[in-house]
């Protein structure tokens, strides 16, 4: 018995051409001990991948955190990693905003150039086109500091490299909902 | 009663007040101030086994024989580690068990402290939750809620680790009538559109089947029963697991035995030719399914599932439904009378005649002989002759695992114990040991292999201390026979490491601990053998002598469809069933 309708599952993407998507999760979770551990864990134990991550703390008198992370796979294999991290003991709830399709999404990074000469005015003016702020200043450097959607840092990064690129340092993506409803 | 107490008195009173009244454990300094809280009262009834894996394996054993969520205590460090095969056995079967480790005190934790492991950073992945204790003001919330954690939802493993100085500090326990999770809580209800299409396709099925999993018996003896109530009112023919053995009776017509990759003919080809499959918690497992993308092609599939993750994991399906079995079930069954539905009976006479056709293969057939036991003969025996008594069965891993479950035969849940999901050898004996604790005046036999019984076999030493008469039936073919079998499946007959060297004489053994040991290797003094077993009062080990090449048919090659089956009488097809692919799949 041959080539029926191949059952697609998040685990037998080598069958047919796997069909690889980007999404962002948001994450609520208690603020307890661990549990950005288990979070992770769970990543590297069922081999998911990890584009990005944050986490910090939203909402202190009831002990919630927010996760944010961006990750790659097959439209089966996010759908499972949802229902993974729900299975979770303390997390309250996971949103899929790129399903969702309302999402704000924004990164902030650190972008450290040194350079003399024109490499640093086209520095300059550069950052100044993207809306980078100098939040450091030397003779022979700057760090700038730039909010805004992922590939708006990839491409500014990019810009840089040829003129001086030091190292960069980013945050990882933050993002919600758009509207007035909690994500 | 006061409510000020000790952290190790809390302990003991949260157990109680969680009418826990067995648990089995192993001390040592992290944990002595439990263990003298233990010593005080008389509620609590502690096993000494052998080694921490058996307390786990017991606890196991004790819960899926009884429906209660088992219990262990064991010690931080070398304590924890040992326990946590145990734990992961749990974990895979969705079995509630709780086990409290010691730990190191606070003020050590991260010193490399003697005995001190990461134990809530070891277990993170083997159980279903843990928890690290720092203060006691947490500890009553966290045992109450471990025990809710364990038996809701799908259950499983959750660790409670103790570091030394929380069980001496005093603090006021509370009970668990106030404690709520705050995020933890699983949906039990079906949702209502989804039940009426699920019933609507049923009623529309002509090949239809029912493919039963571990969860019916996870869910408790009311889903068994529904089970029984909607297959009698479909007439659909019922298949199951390893795992659900015993959810739906053996001797019903409409059983087609087990299916998978040792399950029988009719079972698997009935799953690749349906056209409606209602997986009720089943979790198409690899050893269920064979090849995915051949896996039955043609059927809409209905999956009813607990765990919303299970759903679409390995088998992308037309209608899952997330909820408990025992509530799917009834609210099923009120859609399908309420409705006034019924069976599409011509076509459903026409696959009955089909699967007939399949049965009539007999693929649990095999070669008796009059020289020397085969290993399916001794467990039909056994099945003869303990069939009317109060019986619970385990077994270890192995063939001889795959032999029990095909002719022993089960008529209620659970009855029958195994470690399906992770495959431990060593399980069997430890399981026996804790269902013989939750049932003391039933049979409780231990069906294993003559290499897997060493794995756990100081608990014989438990078994003798606590007068429990569990019976350990080793079939016993001097090789690891699985592990042979494959070898000569897939690797040109070269028995690498596989030959059960130098093995202790287990009717010695047995005298060693205080058992009684018989041996047989005659298939005429079988009976007998087995009837002077039955009628010993006490641990007996029985050292059933069996062919020793005999392979486990009929089989579904890895990486093959459920209609490919080899059938018993074709072993020399074994040789050049599995392609490179499928040696990968093992
Ligand atoms: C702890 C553990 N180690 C290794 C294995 C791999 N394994 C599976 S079956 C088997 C052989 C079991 O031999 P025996 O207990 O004699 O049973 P038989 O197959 O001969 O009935 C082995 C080694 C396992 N399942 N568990
Ligand atoms: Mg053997």
């Amino acid at each position: 018995m041959n080539a029926p309708a191949a059952p697609l599952s998040p685990y037998s993407s080598a069958i047919g051409k796997p069909n690889i998507e980007v999404h962002t999760l948001s994450v609520l979770v208690d603020n307890e001990p661990g549990v950005l551990a288990r979070v992770v864990g769970l990543f590297s134990g069922r081999g998911y991948n990890i584009e990005s991550l944050t986490v910090a703390e939203v909402a202190h008198a009831e002990h919630l955190s927010r996760i944010t992370i961006v990750t790659s796979g097959t439209p089966e294999a996010i759908e499972q990693i949802g229902h993974q991290l729900e299975r979770l003991v303390p997390i309250h709830k996971v949103t899929d905003l790129t399903l969702r399709g309302n999402a704000v999404e924004r990164e902030l990074a650190m972008i450290k150039v040194a350079g003399t000469g024109q490499d640093r005015d086209e520095a300059l003016r550069l950052a100044d086109a993207f809306r980078a702020r100098v939040i450091d200043a030397s003779i022979e450097s700057f760090v700038f500091e730039l909010t805004g959607a992922v590939g708006k840092i990839d491409q500014f990064i990019e810009l840089m490299r040829p003129i001086g690129l030091v190292e960069v340092s980013r945050t990882g993506v933050a993002a919600m909902s758009r509207g007035p409803n909690p994500t | 009663m006061t409510n000020l107490m000790t952290g190790a008195e809390m302990v003991v009173r949260a157990l109680r007040d969680q009418g826990v009244e067995t648990i089995f454990g192993y001390p040592g300094g992290a944990v002595l101030p439990i263990y003298d809280a233990l010593f005080h009262q008389k509620h609590i009834k502690h096993v000494l086994v052998r080694h921490e894996q058996g307390a786990a394996h017991a606890a196991e054993g004790f819960a899926r024989s009884s429906g209660k969520a088992g219990v262990l205590l064991v010690t931080s460090g070398p304590g924890a580690t040992n326990a946590v095969t145990g734990l992961t056995d749990a974990l895979m079967d969705s079995i509630p068990v709780v086990c409290i480790t010691g730990q190191v005190p606070t003020h050590l934790i991260g010193s490399d402290a003697f005995q001190e492991c990461d134990t809530v950073g070891i277990t993170r992945h083997c159980t279903k939750h843990n928890y690290l204790v720092r203060q006691i003001e947490d500890l009553p919330r966290i045992l109450h809620e471990a025990f809710y954690v364990a038996q809701n939802g799908r259950p499983g493993p959750v660790v409670i680790d103790i570091p030394k100085d929380v069980q001496f500090a005093i603090g006021t326990y509370i009970g668990p009538r106030n404690i709520e999770h705050k995020t933890y809580r699983p949906r039990l209800d079906g949702d209502p559109d989804r039940i009426e299409q699920a019933a609507l396709l049923m009623a529309s099925a002509r090949r239809p089947i029912f493919y039963t999993g571990g969860g019916i018996i996870n869910s408790g003896p009311e889903a068994s029963r529904l089970l029984r109530e909607l297959a009698g009112l479909t007439g659909f023919p019922v298949t199951s697991t390893l795992m659900g053995l015993g959810a739906y009776p053996a001797s019903a017509k409409n059983w087609l035995g087990m299916l998978g990759m040792h399950g029988t003919y009719e079972a698997n080809n009935a799953m690749h030719d349906c056209d409606v499959m209602i997986a009720i918690g089943a979790r198409f497992d690899d050893r269920i399914t064979g090849r995915l993308d051949a896996f039955s092609p043609g059927s809409k599939k209905i999956h009813i599932d607990i765990d919303p993750s299970s759903i679409n994991k390995n088998v992308k399906v037309d209608l899952g439904i997330v909820g408990d079995c025992t509530h799917v079930l009834r609210q099923l069954i009120d859609v399908w009378r309420g409705r006034d539905l019924a069976p599409d009976t011509v076509a459903l006479a026409k696959w009955q005649a089909q699967i007939e056709k399949w049965r009539s293969r007999k693929s649990l057939s095999f070669k008796n002989s009059k020289e020397v036991i085969k290993p399916q003969y001794a467990v039909q025996r056994l099945y003869e002759l303990t069939k009317g008594r109060d019986t619970y069965i385990t077994t270890e891993v192995g063939q001889h695992q795959m032999w029990a479950a095909q002719h022993y035969h089960f008529e209620a849940p659970n009855r029958w114990l195994t470690s399906g999901g992770l495959g431990t050898m060593g399980y069997g004996l430890p399981a026996a040991i804790g269902a013989q604790m939750a049932h003391p005046g039933a049979l409780v036999i231990d069906i294993a292999g003559e290499a897997s019984i060493l794995m756990n076999i100081q608990e014989l030493s438990t078994a003798a201390q606590y007068r429990l008469p569990v019976k350990i039936f080793i079939l016993n073919n001097e090789y690891m026979g699985m592990v042979r079998q494959w070898q000569e499946l897939l690797h040109g007959g070269r028995y690498s490491e596989s030959y059960s060297e130098a093995l202790p004489d287990f009717v010695k053994l047995a005298e060693a601990y205080g058992a009684h040991g018989i041996r047989c290797s005659d298939p005429a003094k079988l009976d007998e053998a087995i009837m002077e077993m039955l009628e010993t009062p006490k641990t007996v080990i029985f050292d059933c002598v069996v062919d020793k090449n005999e392979n486990c048919l009929p089989m579904i090659p890895s990486g093959k469809a459920h209609n490919e089956m080899i059938l018993p009488g074709h072993d020399a097809e074994l040789e050049t069933a599995v392609d490179a692919a499928g040696k990968m799949l093992v």
